[in-house]
């Protein structure tokens, strides 16, 4: 995994709570069995609609999406994240996200910053009066920061430690586990014999 | 102090802890499918890591599968490779498959209770969102992304935060009419769909305890959709009486070790919840949803609301949003919404008690002119036991297509979708925007009121229908 820091590019504003992963991206598209290709599904239903943000310019050239409450909620699908990635997205914004998602997001190297619900909506009214703005997320301070001079939007985001750890550090979270190998031999060696195995 | 069920099932599966790590837990058993595996079975042979441990790992064939045509080839190129590629996954790395055509064959999530494999007491993930549901049996049950898959697959375990502690007291009895699907779609419509974040859920009370084991996954199957991580209900006779005799329960000495085992399974009374919801019981009728997501609910006997009644701002644009989408004014009552789809099956209630009862509530009716009803099994073994029971040819008597095992119109990744516009009553979990199928409308319902509304053509729960006349003709 890549070694996230801090990144700044243009965010595009997605009003809209409660975006699900099947919003994000539908049944349908989950068909590949590889980790790319998955951008053509990324909110599919709302990309035939010219006037969608992500049809419009500068907006398309997005790296940062700042969305409403409760935003990939549902299925546990991580295609979620591959296609936020495949589009080109590096962060996430919102004032809550799915649980799953959010875990998925820390293991596939995608930021998710949760951020107050006022911060989303003082981002979303600079990305609409200023198109193209720049947005930089700041893993190492956990800051967003966006806009100038007095209307600056510069506020904290939160993101649990651990997560926060491995993404500054790029590290495979298979490694460290695996670094753990004894303490998983021993808890095997003491896990009860009723407990059912499959084969 | 004491602890709660979740906090003793958790303790027992810590492998390792450290200060500002979250713990690593031992998984008890992994589940796999088809779609969210491929990706996962590639990272570790790009590793060259084998499946730690085969044996405590299951695949099964469910979301792509078609529920027609069983004997020939999956007609979609796409689905097809996906499968294949499962397949081949199993056989390289000694993982036990049930593949299409297999008598264990169905849903992930009704196949575990199915075999035995589901107890009390274990740590149980797929990459599947609905593994909530094995929290019936009074386990710590979640669904994973793909890069958690992969990391159980290497390591048999996963580093989780521990999260906090819900108890949903449900107190009182459920009326006559009203089934454990309305309770928890009251529940999540009173919590919102972001209520139970964060959280681990234990439903309890008297409403809970005097649920079938089925109802009690029924329950435990939408704890995500309220947002919980998990939802569990605490063992007891009703759940050691469904697991005895499975294939895979214990025997001998090793039930009775088991048994003591669970029996311990209940949060002590001096236990601390970091939050407590109530609901009462008695006061849930039919309910359905008129929305896009499961917390947007009213009883059958309400009307679609106003957007502008919500005084959240956010919420009156979604519901604004819904009402759009699903192609609903504000105001019409629930039961005036004509549908033309109804579909029963899915994890939530494909199950043999969900069929029996749909049968049952079906005899001697007619599905309505311009309604089609699709049943579909939750798995091959139900298919098997419902046409032993004849409960196939209730259905087809009817009107109804009686189908093959698997996900179907819960997801529509197989040919079983929805058209742009078409509204369905579905037994199934979610009625996210496009989840049946493009531009497909979706209300949420119980197996109750998908009979009723198959017969009536609209929405409506069985007290609608007219009673059946008896044979001899009076
Ligand atoms: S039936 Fe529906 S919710 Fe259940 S596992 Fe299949 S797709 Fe998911």
């Amino acid at each position: 995994m890549e070694k996230f820091t801090s990144h700044t590019g243009v965010g595009a504003p997605l009003r809209r709570s409660n975006v699900d992963t099947d919003q994000i991206i539908p049944a349908v598209y989950l068909k590949r069995v590889t980790r790319t290709g998955f951008e053509d599904g990324l909110f599919a239903a709302w990309r035939n609609d010219p006037d969608f943000v992500l049809n419009r310019e500068p907006y398309q050239h997005a790296t940062i999406l700042v969305a409403g409450p409760d935003f990939g909620t549902g299925s546990s699908r991580e295609h979620a994240v591959w296609a936020l990635q495949n589009y080109g997205f590096k962060a996430v914004i919102s004032s809550r996200f799915g649980d799953i998602f959010r875990g998925n997001s820390g293991k596939a190297g995608l930021l998710a910053a949760q951020v107050d619900e006022k911060v989303v909506q003082r981002l979303w009214d600079l990305l609409e009066e200023e198109p193209g703005a720049q947005i930089t997320v700041d893993l190492e301070s956990r800051t967003v920061r966006a806009g100038e001079g007095p209307d600056a939007i510069v506020d904290s985001f939160t993101i649990d430690d651990y997560t926060r750890w491995r993404l500054l550090e790029g590290l495979d979270d298979i490694a460290i586990t695996l670094s753990h190998d004894d303490d998983i031999a021993a808890y095997e060696q003491r896990r009860p014999a009723f407990k059912p195995a499959t084969l | 102090m004491g602890r709660t069920l979740a906090e003793k099932i958790w303790d027992d599966h810590v492998v390792r802890t450290a200060d500002g790590e979250p713990d690593l837990l031992y998984i008890d058993l992994h589940l796999i499918h088809e779609v969210t595996s491929p990706q996962a079975f590639d990272g570790l042979r790009l590793s060259g890591r084998p499946v730690r441990r085969p044996d405590l790992t299951l695949a099964t064939e469910d979301h792509n599968i078609p529920t027609t045509d069983l004997d020939k080839p999956i007609a979609d190129p796409v689905s097809r490779t996906q499968v294949e590629t499962l397949r081949r996954n199993a056989e390289e790395f000694g993982v036990r498959l049930h593949p299409m055509g297999d008598i264990d064959q169905g849903i992930v999530h009704v196949v575990g209770p199915q075999l035995g494999l589901t107890q009390p007491g274990m740590t149980i993930v797929c990459g599947d969102s609905h593994t909530s549901t094995h929290g019936a049996f009074g386990s710590i049950a979640f669904g994973i992304g793909t890069s958690e898959v992969e990391h159980v697959l290497a390591t048999q375990s996963l580093s989780q935060a521990k999260p906090k502690m819900m108890a949903v007291e449900v107190e009182g009895t459920l009326p006559e009419g009203s089934t454990a699907k309305d309770l928890i779609l009251a529940l999540i419509t009173q919590e919102t769909t972001g209520g139970g974040q964060g959280y681990i859920v234990e439903y309890r009370g008297e409403a809970i305890r005097a649920l079938s084991m089925e109802e009690r996954m029924t329950i435990c199957n939408m704890s995500i959709e309220w947002g919980a991580k998990a939802g569990l209900i605490a063992p007891d006779e009703t759940t050691f009486e469904y697991i005895q005799g499975r294939p895979h329960a214990p025997q001998g000495e090793a039930w009775d070790e088991a048994v003591a085992y669970w029996r311990d399974l209940v949060t002590d009374d001096d236990a601390h919840f970091d939050k407590i919801v109530r609901l009462d019981a008695s006061q849930v009728t039919p309910f359905v949803t008129w929305g896009t997501n499961p917390g947007q609910g009213a009883p059958l006997s309400a009307t679609v609301p106003d957007p502008e009644s919500f005084e959240d701002p956010i919420e009156r644009e979604a519901a604004a949003n819904a009402l759009a989408y699903m192609g609903l004014e504000a105001g019409t009552p629930l039961r005036d919404i004509a549908v033309d789809t109804v579909f029963v099956g899915s994890c939530t209630n494909g199950r043999i008690s969900d069929l029996r009862r749909a049968a049952e509530l079906i005899k001697g009716h007619k599905v309505a002119d311009g309604t089609r009803m699709l049943v579909v099994p939750g798995s091959v073994r139900v298919r098997l036991q419902a046409q032993e029971e004849g409960l196939d040819q209730v259905f087809t008597e009817a009107g109804a297509e009686w189908r093959g095992a698997g996900c179907s119109m819960c997801l529509g990744m197989n040919p079983d979708q929805l058209t742009p516009g078409e509204r369905s009553a579905s037994t199934s979990n979610r009625n996210f925007e496009g989840r049946q199928g493009k531009g497909g409308r979706t209300h949420l319902v119980s197996p109750d009121v998908a009979v009723a509304t198959a017969v009536l053509g609209h929405l409506a729960s069985p007290a609608d229908l007219e009673p059946v006349r008896a044979t001899a003709g009076v």
